[in-house]
C-alpha cells in the first residue's frame, strides 16, 4: 500500500514539473492525470503481470505500477533517441511492449475495441489472460465504444472497460455527454454488468477491478467499471479550464484529492508515520527531476529513422525518399 | 493446377494460410454459417469451426477494431468487410490505427491484418456496392494495396496479404469473381507484392490497368492489334508497393502511356502513375499520357456501362495518343 502512495505521488509531481516544462518549453505537450492517481493506481494493481493494457494518453500512474522506469517515460515525453518508440509521437502516447502496454493513439475510444480483439486472441490461445482498457467519460459516446463493448458481450470477452469519468471532455462536463444517469449503466445494454465506484479511493477501485478480474478469467465475461474521479488540471497544456468551468468546483473537488486520502488511510492504519509523508513527496521530486534532466540530455533522433518502422522492410518508394533525404535533396527523391 | 473462379480461388488461398498457420483466423458479417455474400468463405466454418470464421456483429469499426487487438496479440486475422463501399465506418481504425501501429510504437507492434473487401462496379450495385476508392488506402502511409485480376493472381496475392508482416488492403474484383475461370496452382501459390504482370507484350504503347480492368484492357490491345498496333498492357497487381521500374521500363520502350482505373479520375491512382512517369520517363514520352477512368461523379446505378472504362474507351484513348505525335 505504501508503494501504491508513493506511485500516486510521483505521477502527481511528474504532472507538476510537466506542466511547468511544457511552458518552458522544454516538452511539447502534456495531459495532466491529477485527480485520476486511485483509479489508475488500483486498476493496475487489481491485474496481473500476463494481463494487457490498453491506456488512452493519461495513463501515466498506470505504467509506474507496471514497472516503467520514470526515466522511460521522460524519454518519451522529451522525445529522444532512447525513447522505445523512437519519438514518434507527442508526449504522453506512451506504450512498452514488455510490459503488455499498448501504444496509444490521440483519437478518442479507438483503444477499446483493440481490447476485445486482443481478448478474443488470448482465448483462441488459451492464455487464462485479461484485457483491460482505459478511457473517459467522452469516449463513452465515441463508436468503438459501442462496437467494442457490444463485441465484447457477444463473444463474452474477458475484457474490463474502465471509465475514469473525471467529469469533463476538455469543455463538456459529464451532464452533456450523455443523458444516461451514469456511465456504467450503458453495459445493460450490452448484456454485463456495470458499476460505478469512487475513483478516489485506492481500496474501492482495486476492489472493483479485481472481481472484474476474476469475473474474466473464470470465463464470465466482460465488466464495465465508471471510476468518479474529477480532472483537477486542464485536459492538456492546450487548454485553459477557466472558460468552461468555476474555480470553485474545482476547489470542492480538490477536497477529495486522492492522495490526501490514501496518507489518511495509511496513518490511520499505522502503515505510515504521521508526517512521513514528506519525505516520500520530497524523494518524488527528486527523482522527477533527475528522469528529466537525464531524458533532456540524451541524444536526438536520429533523422534517417524518419523511413523507418512504416513497414517491416523498406519499399522501394521509401528507400528512394529515404537516400533523396540523405543526400540532401529534400522529400523529393527519386527524381531525376 | 486446377481451373477455378477468381472468387474460388480467393476461397482456396483462404483454406491454404488456415491449414498452413493455426495463428489464421477470419472475421466478417456472414463469413461463417452463410459462407459469405458472394460465397468467398464457403465451407471454411465447417471446416475450421467457428472459433476461426467469426460471424461478427454488424459493426466494420468492430470487426476491424478487434482484428487489429487480435493482431497485436500474435495472431493473423483476414477481415472481410461486405463490400468496399461499406469499410468507411472503420476508417478511423485503419487510417490512424492499423496503418500506424508498427511506426507509433517504434517497431514494437506490428500489425499483421489482412483486409479483404469486393470493389468495383458493372453488377448493377449503385451507388453503395459499387465504387472504387484505393486511392484513399495507398494515399495512407503504412497500408500495403493488392488487387488481383486472375484466379491465380487471387490466390498468389492473398497469401502474400496474409503472410505480410504488415497491414494489406486486398481488392477483390467481384465484377469478375465468375465471369473469368483460370489455372490455379495447388497448394502454397505466393505471388509477391511490388512486381507487375506483363499481360501482353507490345512496341507502340503501354496501358497499365489492374483488377476488373485489365480485361477490358486486353480486349482492347487485340482490338488495336487488328489495326496494327502493337499495345503492351501491364497488370499492376500491387499499387503499394507499386512496381515503378516495370512501368517506367514499359513507356521508356514504347513512349506512350494509357492508364485505365475505374475510380474517379481526379486524385485517383492514375494521377500518381502519370505523375511517375512525368518525373521518371518524360523524355521518353511521345505524346501526352491519357487516363482512362471513371468520371468525377458517384457511381450511378442505370448509367453504369456510360460511368466505367470499358474496351472501346482504351482504344479511343490509345488511338488518340498516336495520333498526338
Amino acid at each position: 500500500m505504501l508503494d501504491a502512495y508513493r506511485w500516486m505521488v510521483v505521477a502527481r509531481v511528474t504532472d507538476e514539473r510537466c506542466l511547468s516544462l511544457q511552458r518552458q518549453g522544454r516538452i511539447g505537450f502534456y495531459a495532466p492525470l491529477s485527480g485520476q492517481e486511485a483509479a489508475q493506481v488500483g486498476a493496475a494493481l487489481a491485474m496481473q503481470e500476463e494481463d494487457w493494457f490498453f491506456p488512452a494518453y493519461r495513463e501515466l500512474a498506470v505504467a509506474l505500477v507496471r514497472g516503467i522506469p520514470l526515466r522511460s517515460i521522460f524519454d518519451q515525453l522529451v522525445g529522444n533517441s532512447l525513447d522505445v518508440s523512437k519519438g514518434r509521437q507527442m508526449p504522453n502516447h506512451f506504450g512498452f511492449r514488455d510490459k503488455n502496454i499498448v501504444v496509444p493513439s490521440s483519437p478518442i475510444g479507438t483503444q477499446i475495441t483493440h481490447a476485445v480483439g486482443a481478448a478474443m486472441a488470448a482465448r483462441r490461445r488459451h492464455d487464462p489472460i485479461a484485457t483491460i482498457a482505459f478511457f473517459g467519460d467522452g469516449a463513452t459516446s465515441s463508436n468503438d465504444f459501442h462496437a467494442g463493448l457490444n463485441f465484447a458481450g457477444v463473444f463474452g470477452t474477458p475484457t474490463i472497460f474502465l471509465c475514469q469519468n473525471n467529469q469533463w471532455a476538455i469543455s463538456l462536463p459529464r451532464e452533456k455527454q450523455t443523458r444516461s444517469a451514469t456511465l456504467a449503466e450503458k453495459s445493460n445494454a450490452y448484456g454485463f454488468p456495470g458499476v460505478v465506484v469512487d475513483g478516489n479511493d485506492l481500496n474501492a477501485v482495486y476492489r472493483a477491478v479485481s472481481e472484474a478480474r476474476a469475473r474474466a478469467v473464470r470465463g464470465e465475461g466482460p465488466t464495465l467499471i465508471e471510476a468518479q474521479v474529477y480532472r483537477f488540471g486542464p485536459h492538456s497544456t492546450s487548454d485553459d479550464p477557466h472558460r468552461y468551468r468555476s474555480d470553485a468546483e474545482v476547489a470542492a473537488a480538490r477536497e477529495r484529492d486522492p492522495i490526501q486520502r490514501l496518507a489518511r488511510g495509511l496513518v490511520q492504519a499505522g502503515v505510515l508515520e504521521a508526517g512521513a509523508e514528506k519525505a516520500i513527496w520530497e524523494t518524488a521530486r527528486g527523482d522527477v527531476a533527475r528522469a528529466f534532466e537525464a531524458a533532456e540530455g540524451a541524444p536526438a533522433v536520429d533523422a534517417l529513422s524518419l523511413f523507418d518502422d512504416v513497414f517491416e522492410t523498406r519499399t522501394p518508394q521509401l528507400e528512394a525518399q529515404r537516400s533523396g533525404f540523405a543526400a540532401g535533396a529534400g522529400s523529393g527523391g527519386g527524381t531525376p | 493446377m486446377t481451373e477455378m473462379t477468381l472468387v474460388q480461388a480467393v476461397n482456396r488461398g483462404l483454406e491454404e494460410a488456415m491449414r498452413q498457420d493455426p495463428d489464421v483466423l477470419l472475421l466478417g458479417e456472414d463469413i461463417g454459417v452463410n459462407g459469405g455474400v458472394f460465397r468467398a468463405t464457403e465451407g471454411l466454418f465447417k471446416q475450421f469451426g467457428a472459433d476461426r470464421v467469426i460471424d461478427t456483429p454488424l459493426s466494420e469499426t468492430g470487426i476491424v477494431g478487434t482484428a487489429i487487438g487480435m493482431a497485436l496479440y500474435g495472431l493473423k486475422p483476414v477481415a472481410e468487410i461486405q463490400f468496399l463501399d461499406f469499410i468507411y465506418p472503420a476508417f478511423d481504425q485503419i487510417v490512424s490505427e492499423l496503418a500506424k501501429f508498427r511506426y507509433r510504437s517504434g517497431g514494437q507492434y506490428p500489425c499483421p491484418v489482412t483486409i479483404r473487401a469486393p470493389y468495383g462496379g458493372g453488377i448493377k450495385g449503385g451507388l453503395y456496392h459499387s465504387q472504387s476508392t484505393e486511392a484513399y488506402f495507398c494515399h495512407t502511409a503504412g497500408l500495403k494495396v493488392a488487387i488481383p485480376s486472375t484466379p491465380a493472381d487471387a490466390k498468389g496475392l492473398l497469401l502474400t496479404a496474409i503472410h505480410d508482416p504488415d497491414p494489406v488492403i486486398f481488392l477483390e474484383p467481384k465484377r469478375i469473381y465468375r465471369s473469368v475461370t483460370g489455372e490455379v496452382p495447388d497448394g502454397d501459390h505466393r505471388v509477391p507484392f511490388g512486381r507487375a504482370r506483363l499481360v501482353r507484350e507490345g512496341n507502340d504503347v503501354s496501358v497499365f490497368a489492374y483488377g476488373a480492368m485489365v480485361a477490358p484492357a486486353t480486349e482492347a490491345a487485340e482490338a488495336l492489334a487488328a489495326e496494327g498496333l502493337s499495345t503492351e498492357v501491364i497488370d499492376l497487381r500491387s499499387l503499394v508497393p507499386l512496381d515503378e521500374e516495370a512501368v517506367v521500363a514499359s513507356v521508356e520502350k514504347t513512349g506512350r502511356a494509357v492508364v485505365v482505373h475505374e475510380a474517379a479520375r481526379t486524385c485517383g491512382f492514375g494521377a500518381e502513375l502519370s505523375a511517375i512517369l512525368a518525373e521518371k520517363a518524360f523524355f521518353s514520352l511521345r505524346a501526352p499520357i491519357a487516363r482512362v477512368t471513371g468520371y468525377d461523379t458517384p457511381f450511378p446505378y442505370a448509367l453504369e456501362n456510360a460511368y466505367l472504362p470499358n474496351a472501346e474507351k482504351i482504344v479511343h484513348a490509345v488511338r488518340a495518343t498516336m495520333k498526338a505525335a
